[in-house]
């Protein structure tokens, strides 16, 4: 055990004192900011006044159209050539020609400019004609706006879970969001650190101070020691993201003023702009359904207080540890099997292909039914539960499930550490053999 | 006393026998030579007496205990591929090493200041491995070989790498911890380069001990009471006490080949010539470890 702590150590000391390490650290939670504080600043700088000149030859806009507070538009008359002419000489946006039309044929209407249109702007005039010809056909056919707006409805669903504890709101977004980004996390942290499990293993044989370490050590003590330390880096990278991300977004939002919002609430706004509010010009229905979207936000953080977090946080750190020596064990065979990274490919794949799978099984079949055969036997298999069982478990899941599920990951991984140990002991000391699948399964029965 | 006894260890691959029944001893605080061409089974040997591996039959003893894991602090082994961690420094590369042996930090420590004090090389200490030379490399790797002072130390054809001035540094080290009363066996192809040192040698080829034994007493086995002489004149008739087996003159230099025979003494022929010719060489021709190898392999190849 003295030794096995040993090599825990300096598999640990020796990559978080590495500069790659102390980089990724700290401009991780440096990138988060400028993401955050960029597009804000990108908005503020774009949001200035735009003006377009309107030539209505068919008459059916002037005087109907508002300026917007950042878009200003200006009719002028005379011919085509001539608003031309006119419009080279300003510095306005842009020419928008409406040539004689009618309201039920509105075609031919064209956006001149000395530069691309954007097409925010450009829009934003399709949006603001498009109301003006629907007001003029309802009047024509004798509706008016207003009674239109007065019959239109809004209904938004509140969901609750019933339960033994009692009713809670619940609400999937923020169910499967605290799901999927658990999810997430342990996908990306298995494949990033794997992968250095598997280059250290090669680093030792390339080096060749492997013959030497297993004249004090056993390989089974390299090899778990090293996918330990490595486990440490990550765990110790992963802290001090959370730690110093949550200084810096505070910071931010102290120093831009920015409404201070919850990582809950901000996955809540993201996941609403995915789910995609329909882009209306309708700046009045906008701002209705603004308000109606932060009645949501409270209700979502509300959801989000309700999800049981000690037992979301605990699967998440099981199946984050179970996964990654689940894993781990298997790029340690696979870097000890190899002479250098580029042979790793062929092994790679059958051990890339379930996290991919489970990661796209989580999002498209395990979110719409958690409760599903499909979500069930995937977290029952372990080497897909570390990823499907995090997405179910926001959801509530029987406690026989979860059990059974852990029990079986435990059992998984102690059944691949003893295969990729098996292959571990035979692979560090072969050097200038390609090795093959039927040659790998041979090494679990060799005599060492 | 033996300190290592090899007692018919077999170890066979997927497709080749590595090692065929060995078996010999390694007396206590010799230098032992571990002879035999490439590919004979001295490394696979090796790797059974440092425990990375397993002989598939046989056993070893160690001390006149059956090898276990504990006696892995009392064995050093210095591998044919050298290598250390690249990326780390020289000192703690080599405090690590110490303390996987075993050792206590505080005695790594102050062990591993004596030895880069003699062998000068305290300003290392803070350097990545991958800053020294090849030389410098070799150097940290023989101490850390040696660090925990095993009573066995095994090195893996030792002086590949080294340039002649620390290979001759080596060379005195070894002879040194042979004083101190270490066992110190060296495997190694070129025979020649360890013969001057070693005082007992196994000699392997394709899997199987050829010859074992002292050095001394192999060669005498091996002697054929043949002596070189060089010297001025000529000689033309021999007794039968002696037999040449060949000699040309050369600008008035005699080259010649005698062999005693008919239990005549080294002195006899040395009187003998001292009548006829100026002598100014009379030397033994021994056998090369390296010509008895090539004697043995060819016999049992024809036996």
């Amino acid at each position: 055990m003295h030794k096995i702590w040993l090599i825990i150590q300096r598999e640990y000391l020796t990559r978080v004192r590495k500069k790659s390490f102390l980089i990724m650290t700290f401009l991780t939670p440096l990138l988060l900011a400028a993401f955050m504080i960029i597009p804000g600043l990108l908005i503020s700088m774009s949001d200035e006044n735009e003006t377009v000149m309107v030539l209505d030859e068919s008459g059916l806009f002037q005087g109907k159209l508002e300026n917007k507070k950042d878009l200003t538009l200006v009719f002028v008359s005379g011919t085509l050539e001539q608003a031309k002419e006119i419009y080279k000489a300003t510095d306005n946006t842009a020419l928008l020609y409406i040539p004689k039309l009618t309201i039920d044929n509105p075609a031919g209407i064209k956006i001149f400019s000395k530069k691309n249109t954007s097409l925010q702007t450009k829009i934003r005039l399709e949006n603001m004609l498009e109301k003006e010809v629907e007001n003029q056909r309802l009047v024509a056919s004798g509706i008016d706006r207003e009674m239109l707006k007065g019959m239109k409805a809004d209904i938004s669903v509140a969901s609750i879970s019933l339960s033994d504890e009692g009713e809670k709101d619940n609400d999937a977004i923020v169910t499967s969001g605290a799901g999927l980004a658990g999810a997430f996390i342990i996908y990306f942290f298995i494949f990033l650190y794997g992968v250095q499990i598997m280059r250290g293993v090669i680093e030792e044989k390339t080096s060749r101070i492997v013959e030497v370490m297993i004249s004090s050590v056993k390989p089974f003590q390299l090899m778990m020691g090293k996918i330990i330390g490595i486990a440490g880096v990550g765990l110790t990278q992963f802290l001090l993201w959370v730690i110093l991300s949550s200084v810096v977004v505070t910071g931010v939002q102290a120093a831009f003023g920015v409404q201070a919002t919850s990582p809950a609430q901000q996955m809540a706004q993201g996941q609403i702009a995915a789910t995609g509010e329909e882009v209306n010009g309708e700046e009045t229905e906008e701002e209705a359904s603004k308000a109606n979207s932060s009645d949501e936000i409270a209700s979502l953080i509300n959801a989000a207080g309700n999800l049981n977090f000690p037992l979301i946080i605990g699967c998440f750190l099981f199946y984050f540890l179970g996964g990654y020596l689940l894993y781990g064990s298997l790029f340690g065979a696979i870097g000890s099997a190899v002479d250098n990274e580029t042979d790793t490919q062929q092994f790679m794949f059958p051990i890339t292909i379930p996290l991919v799978i489970s990661f796209i099984m989580s999002y498209s079949m395990v979110l719409k039914n958690p409760d599903g055969p499909v979500a069930f036997w995937m977290s029952m298999i372990p080497l897909t539960s570390p990823i499907v069982m995090m997405v179910r478990v926001p959801f509530g899941v029987p406690a026989w499930e979860l059990l059974l599920s852990m029990a079986l990951l435990v059992l998984g991984f102690i059944f691949t550490t003893w295969i990729a140990a098996r292959i571990y002991r035979v692979g560090i000391l072969m050097y200038g053999k390609k090795v093959n699948y039927k040659e790998l399964s041979k090494w679990l029965f060799y005599r060492v | 006393m033996s300190i290592l006894k090899i007692d018919g260890v077999s170890k066979s691959y997927a497709n080749h026998t590595a090692l065929d029944h060995v078996s010999f001893d390694i007396p206590a605080g010799c230098i032992f030579g571990l002879l035999g061409p490439n590919g004979a089974g001295k490394t696979s040997l090796i790797r059974i007496i440092t425990q990375i591996t397993g002989a598939d039959s046989g056993e070893i003893y160690f001390k006149g205990e059956r090898l276990r894991p504990s006696h892995i602090k009392d064995i050093g082994y210095l591998p044919e591929e050298r290598g250390l961690y690249k990326k780390m420094k020289v000192g703690e590369q080599l405090l690590y090493l110490a303390q996987l042996k075993g050792l206590s930090k505080a005695d790594a420590t102050s062990r591993i200041k004596a030895w880069v004090d003699r062998f000068e090389i305290r300003e290392w200490l803070g350097k990545n491995i991958e800053d020294l030379s090849k030389g410098m490399q070799q150097k940290v790797q023989f101490i850390a070989t040696v660090l925990h002072e095993p009573s066995l130390i095994i090195l893996d054809e030792p002086f590949s790498g080294f340039d002649p001035i620390n290979a001759n540094l080596i060379k005195d080290e070894i002879l040194q911890l042979r004083e101190r009363g270490a066992t110190i066996i060296f495997s190694t192809h070129r025979m020649e380069s360890v013969e001057e040192l070693c005082d007992n040698i196994a000699l392997i080829n394709q899997a199987k001990k050829v010859l074992d034994g002292p050095v001394k007493e192999i060669k005498d086995t091996y002697k054929t009471d043949t002596f070189q002489v060089i010297g001025n004149g000529s000689l033309m008739v021999l007794s039968p006490d002696f037999e040449v087996l060949e000699q040309h003159e050369n600008h008035g230099v005699l080259r010649a080949s005698i062999r005693l025979t008919n239990g005549s003494t080294p002195n006899d022929l040395l009187r003998y010539l001292i009548d006829r010719i100026e002598v100014h060489s009379f030397v033994e021709l021994v056998p090369s470890i390296n010509d008895i190898f090539i004697r043995k392999v060819t016999e049992t190849h024809h036996a």
